[in-house]
C-alpha cells in the first residue's frame, strides 16, 4: 500500500496598516501596554459601527495580484458568529462566499504550481491572557488587537511532501514583504499556519497525482507558529495517520495541535464539535465594487516581484544561492539592486558585488550602495609604479634592446609588445600598460 | 405655564421671555414628577442635564438674541431620547435587564446633532426591550400607558417616545423604526412619527436591534417641526457607512399619491378606513391626484421581516455575551429569547437557503414592485396599523397577533423608503387616529409638503392628552 500526502494551506497575515480593520485605532498592538488601541468600535461596544479600512482592501487586492488571483468585481463581508471572551461581538466580520480574491496560482522554483483558492479580509479578535494576580488564578483579556486587519489565503489541497509546503511559505512570505503590506512575521503572530492533512491510499503506483481522488476526511492543524514546527507537525500527522490506515482504522475529521515536546499531534475539537458559524451578509458595511480601471490601476502600482527580480539576477550570472540570500531581505536586495547601478559606471560587474555582499557581508560597513562600490574599485585597482620610474625603465630598454629597436624603426610594429614586456619586467609587474606604451613610443620616435 | 407644542412656539416664547429655558424644563420636569408613575414614559429622567443644558440655552438667547436660533436652530427644545440612543455618562439601558447599569463612554451621532444643536435632554425613554415589540408591554422596566387612555398602548417599540410629548413631558422624542417602531407610537399617541430613509441618519451610537432595517427618526406634534428635527440629524457622519448624504428630491408640479389597493382590505378597522378616506378627500380637494396601485408581493411582507429582523437580532444580541455589562446571557427576556432563537435557527446550516437567502430574494422582489410605483406616484398613503390602540395585555400573550400589528409598517422598512405618520383624528372612544406616507428614497420633503399642506388646515395634532 502506498500513501501520498494531501495537504492544503490556511495562511493568516495581519496586515500592516496604520489603523484597524474597521475603525481609526492604531493597528500595532506588538508590545503596547493592554486595552490602550481600543474604542467603540473594536471593543463592541453596543450601536458601535464598523467602516471598512480602504487600504486593507487595497492591501488585499496586491497580494491577490501578486499571485495571480482573479480580483472580484462585486464582494462583500459576512458576519462569523462564534462565541469566545475575545470577540467582541460575538461574530468575527470576515468574508463568506464572495471574498476578494479567487482562484490564484503561485509556482514554486521547481515548477510546482500550486493554486490558490481564494485570499479574504476579516478582522483579528483580541487575546487572552491567563495569570495569577493577586494570588488568584483569573484570565484577562487585551483587545488592542481587536480588528487588526487578517488576509487570509486558503490554497487548494495540492502539497504532497514537507518540503514544497516550506518553499511555498516562504515564497509567500517574500512577496508581502516585497508588497510591504505585513512584516509576516510568525513570531509576533503576524503571520499564522493552518495546514489540512489527509493520506490518498493507492494499491498501485501508476497513479498521476491529478487523477486521484481527495480522501473523504482531513485533520486540521491549528494554533503552529514557525515553519519548521509546521513541517514537523505535519510529518508527525502524516505517521499518525499512516498508523491507523495500515491497521484498518478510519481517520476522524477533527482539529488537532502539536506538542512540540513530545513531536505528535492531539485532538482539540472533533467534527461534531464543529462551529455553525452562521454566516450571513454584514449589513452595516455596502458591498464591495471594483471596476476594471481600478484593477489594473491597482496592478500597476505593484512593485517588482521576488519572481521577476529572481529571473533578472539570474541574467546578471548570478548563482541560485546568491540570488536566494540577497532576495530574502528586501532592504538589501534593493541595496544590491542600487550598487548594480552605480558599479555600471565603474566598470564594477553584478556578480563581483553579489559575491562581497553575500560571503563578506560588505555592504554592512556602507550605508549607501555608492560607498561600497567606491571601496570595490579601489580593492580591484592595482598600484601602478611612479610614472618617474617607468619613464627610467623605459629608457634602459630602449638604450639596451638594440636589435628590436632597430626592427620597429625598420617598420616592425609587433615589437613593441615585447618592449613593452621588458618595461614591465624592469618594474616588476608594476607599470600601467597604457602609461608604458605611451612612454615607449615618445622614446622610440627620438 | 402653559406648555408650547411646537419649536416655533417654544422659541417664540423664549426669545419674548414668555419663559426661560429653566422655565420649559421645571414644566416639564414637574408634568413628569406627577404623572409619569402612572403613564412610565421615562427609565431615566436626567434633570442635573437639563438643567445645565437649559441654562446655558438661556445665556445663549441672553448673549446673542434671536441670532441663537439661527446659529442653534433646537435651542430650548426639550428632549426625550429613546433609551437605546447612548448618551454619554447617562444610563442606557434598551429597557432591558441586560444592559441596567450600563453607562455609556460616548454618545449616539444623532444625540450629540441634536445636543449641538440647542436640545435639552430630559431623560431617557421606555420602550420594549431591544425595540422587540409593538405595544411597549415588552420593556423590562414595566410597560408605558398611553396618556390619552391610560388602560390602553401607547404603541412600541418606542413607546415612551409616544406617550412624552402627548403627555408633555417633553416637545418632542427620538426613536428607532424597524418596522414602524416611530410611526405606531406616533399613530397611538397623535404625534407626527418619521421614519427616514435607510442611509439617511447615522445609526452609530444606536443599539442595533436588525441592522438592515433599523432607521433613526423622531416623534414630533407637527410636520414642520419633523423637518427642522430631521434636518438636523441626517447626512454623513463619517461612522456609519450605509448613510449617504443625498440631496432631497421634492416637486413643484401636481402631486400624485398611490392607494395600495392590498392594504385596504378586510381586517381593517372602520374607523381607521373611515378617517384614511377623509384624509384622501381632504387631498382631493387640494388637487392631489389619487391612483390605485399594486404591491402583489407585500403579503409576504411580515414573513419576510419575521425571518430577517431575527436573523439580524440573533447576531446583534450575540456581544451582550455575559462576559461583560455584568448580567448573564438568562437576564434576557422571553421576547428577545425567542428572537434569538428564531433568528440562529433561520441562519444554521441546512436552513439558511430555505429561510433566509429565500427571504432576502422576496424582500428584492418587494423593493422592485415598490420602485415601480414609484415611477408614477410621488407617495403612496397606507394606514400605520390595522386597529386603534388596544388594550393593555390584549395581544401579549399571543406574539403571532402582536406581529401582526406590524403588517403596515413592513414595507418602508424592507424597502428602505422613508414613511411620515400624521395624526387625523380621534374614534368615538377618543383614541387617536392617523395615516402614514411613504416616499421614495430621499424623498422626505415631499412628505413633509403634504403633511404640512393637511395640517395647516387640520387640529388634531394640536391636541393635548388630558391627564
Amino acid at each position: 500500500m502506498e500513501y501520498i500526502p494531501i495537504i492544503g494551506l490556511e495562511v493568516h497575515v495581519e496586515l500592516s496598516t496604520k489603523s484597524k480593520m474597521f475603525c481609526g485605532c492604531p493597528a500595532d498592538p506588538f508590545g503596547k501596554q493592554p486595552n490602550t488601541q481600543t474604542c467603540p468600535v473594536c471593543l463592541g461596544l453596543p450601536g458601535a459601527l464598523p467602516i471598512a479600512n480602504g487600504k486593507a482592501v487595497k492591501d488585499t487586492i496586491k497580494f491577490g495580484l501578486a499571485v495571480n488571483c482573479k480580483i472580484s468585481h462585486f464582494a462583500k463581508f459576512d458576519r462569523k458568529h462564534y462565541t469566545y471572551p475575545d470577540l467582541p461581538k460575538g461574530y468575527q466580520t470576515s468574508q463568506y462566499d464572495m471574498p476578494l480574491c479567487l482562484s490564484g496560482v503561485t509556482t514554486l522554483s521547481d515548477g510546482k504550481p500550486i493554486r490558490i483558492r481564494r485570499i479574504h479580509l476579516e478582522e483579528d479578535a483580541g487575546k487572552m491572557v491567563h495569570e495569577k494576580l493577586d494570588g488568584k488564578r483569573v484570565s484577562l483579556i487585551d483587545f488592542n488587537r481587536s480588528s487588526v486587519p487578517l488576509m487570509e489565503m486558503v490554497t487548494e489541497p495540492d502539497f504532497h511532501d514537507t518540503e514544497s509546503i516550506s518553499a511555498f511559505l516562504k515564497e509567500i512570505q517574500l512577496i508581502v514583504r516585497y508588497l510591504g503590506i505585513s512584516s509576516a512575521d510568525m513570531e509576533k503572530g503576524s503571520m499564522r499556519l493552518e495546514a489540512n492533512v489527509s493520506l490518498f491510499q493507492s494499491q498501485d503506483t501508476s497513479y498521476m497525482i491529478q487523477d486521484i481522488d481527495l480522501p473523504d476526511y482531513k485533520v486540521e492543524l491549528k494554533n503552529i507558529n514557525s515553519f519548521k514546527f509546521l513541517e514537523k507537525a505535519i510529518k508527525a500527522e502524516l505517521k499518525r495517520q499512516e498508523a491507523l490506515l495500515e491497521s484498518g482504522e478510519k481517520v476522524k475529521q477533527e482539529t488537532r495541535g502539536y506538542d512540540e515536546d513530545h513531536d505528535e499531534t492531539f485532538s482539540q475539537r472533533s467534527k461534531e464539535e464543529a462551529h455553525d458559524y452562521r454566516y450571513f451578509p454584514e449589513a452595516d458595511l455596502p458591498p464591495m465594487r471594483f471596476s476594471d480601471e481600478e484593477i489594473a490601476s491597482i496592478k500597476d502600482s505593484l512593485p517588482e516581484l521576488p519572481q521577476s527580480k529572481r529571473e533578472k539576477y539570474s541574467q546578471w550570472q548570478l548563482s541560485t544561492q546568491y540570488i536566494e540570500t540577497l532576495l530574502s531581505d528586501k532592504t538589501r536586495g534593493e541595496y544590491f539592486e542600487q550598487a548594480v547601478t552605480v558599479g555600471q559606471k565603474h566598470n564594477v560587474s553584478a556578480k563581483m558585488i553579489a559575491d562581497l555582499m553575500v560571503n563578506k557581508s560588505l555592504d554592512k560597513e556602507f550605508e549607501e550602495p555608492e560607498g561600497l562600490v567606491r571601496k570595490i574599485v579601489e580593492l580591484t585597482k592595482r598600484s601602478y609604479a611612479e610614472p618617474e620610474a617607468v619613464k627610467l625603465a623605459v629608457e634602459q630598454v630602449v638604450q639596451e634592446q638594440t636589435k628590436p629597436v632597430n626592427d620597429y624603426k625598420n617598420g616592425n610594429a609587433n615589437v613593441i609588445g615585447f618592449l613593452i614586456g621588458q618595461v614591465q619586467k624592469i618594474l616588476q609587474g608594476q607599470g600601467e600598460p597604457k602609461l608604458i606604451q605611451e612612454l615607449l613610443l615618445r622614446e622610440l620616435q627620438k | 405655564m402653559d406648555i408650547p407644542l411646537t419649536i416655533t412656539e417654544t422659541q417664540k416664547g423664549l426669545l419674548e421671555k414668555k419663559f426661560t429655558a429653566v422655565d420649559l424644563v421645571d414644566a416639564y420636569l414637574a408634568r413628569i414628577k406627577a404623572f409619569d408613575k402612572d403613564i412610565n414614559a421615562f427609565i431615566t429622567v436626567s434633570d442635573e442635564l437639563a438643567y445645565a443644558q437649559a441654562k446655558e440655552a438661556d445665556q445663549k438667547i441672553a448673549e446673542l438674541g434671536k441670532k441663537a436660533f439661527e446659529q442653534f436652530p433646537l435651542l430650548g427644545v426639550v428632549t426625550a431620547y429613546k433609551d437605546i440612543f447612548l448618551t454619554k455618562g447617562l444610563r442606557t439601558t434598551a429597557a432591558s435587564k441586560v444592559l441596567e447599569s450600563y453607562v455609556p463612554p460616548y454618545s449616539a451621532t444623532s444625540v450629540e446633532r441634536l445636543t449641538d444643536a440647542g436640545a435639552i435632554c430630559i431623560g431617557k425613554t421606555n420602550l420594549d426591550a431591544w425595540a422587540h415589540g409593538s405595544s411597549g408591554e415588552n420593556s423590562d422596566f414595566g410597560p408605558t400607558k398611553n396618556p390619552w387612555n391610560k388602560e390602553y398602548v401607547p404603541g412600541g417599540s418606542s413607546s415612551g417616545a409616544g406617550a412624552s410629548p402627548a403627555a408633555n413631558f417633553s416637545l418632542i422624542a427620538t426613536g428607532t423604526d424597524t418596522c414602524g417602531s416611530i410611526r405606531l407610537p406616533a399613530n397611538y399617541c397623535g404625534l407626527v412619527g418619521l421614519k427616514p430613509t435607510y442611509g439617511a441618519v447615522s445609526r452609530y451610537g444606536i443599539i442595533a436591534m436588525a441592522s438592515s432595517l433599523d432607521t433613526v427618526g423622531h416623534l414630533t406634534r407637527s410636520v414642520d417641526d419633523a423637518r427642522t428635527v430631521f434636518n438636523i440629524t441626517k447626512g454623513e457622519d463619517g461612522k456609519d457607512g450605509v448613510v449617504k448624504n443625498m440631496p432631497m428630491t421634492s416637486t413643484d408640479k401636481k402631486l400624485k399619491i398611490g392607494i395600495p389597493k392590498e392594504f385596504f382590505v378586510e381586517g381593517l378597522d372602520s374607523e381607521v378606513r373611515k378617517s384614511i378616506d377623509e384624509v384622501i378627500e381632504f387631498y382631493k380637494r387640494h388637487d392631489v391626484e389619487f391612483v390605485e396601485v399594486s404591491l402583489p408581493h407585500m403579503k409576504y411582507g411580515i414573513s419576510v421581516y419575521y425571518i430577517i429582523q431575527p436573523a439580524e437580532v440573533s447576531s446583534n444580541l450575540a456581544r451582550y455575551d455575559g462576559i461583560r455589562y455584568g448580567n448573564a446571557r438568562s437576564t434576557f427576556s422571553d421576547e428577545a429569547k425567542r428572537r434569538i432563537m428564531l433568528g440562529s435557527y433561520v441562519l444554521s446550516s441546512g436552513y439558511y437557503d430555505a429561510y433566509y437567502l429565500k427571504a432576502m430574494k422576496v424582500r428584492t422582489i418587494i423593493r422592485t414592485e415598490v420602485n415601480e410605483i414609484f415611477e408614477k406616484v410621488d407617495a403612496m398613503i397606507a394606514p400605520v396599523a390595522p386597529t386603534p390602540p388596544f388594550k393593555l395585555g390584549a395581544k401579549v400573550d399571543d406574539p403571532l397577533q402582536m406581529y401582526l400589528t406590524d403588517v403596515y409598517a413592513a414595507t418602508a422598512n424592507l424597502t428602505g423608503i422613508p414613511s411620515l405618520a400624521i395624526p387625523s383624528g380621534f374614534t368615538k372612544n377618543g383614541l387617536p387616529l392617523g395615516f402614514q406616507l411613504m416616499g421614495p428614497r430621499f424623498a422626505e420633503e415631499t412628505l413633509f409638503t403634504l403633511g404640512e399642506m393637511y395640517q395647516k388646515e387640520t387640529t388634531f395634532h394640536l391636541k393635548a392628552a388630558k391627564l
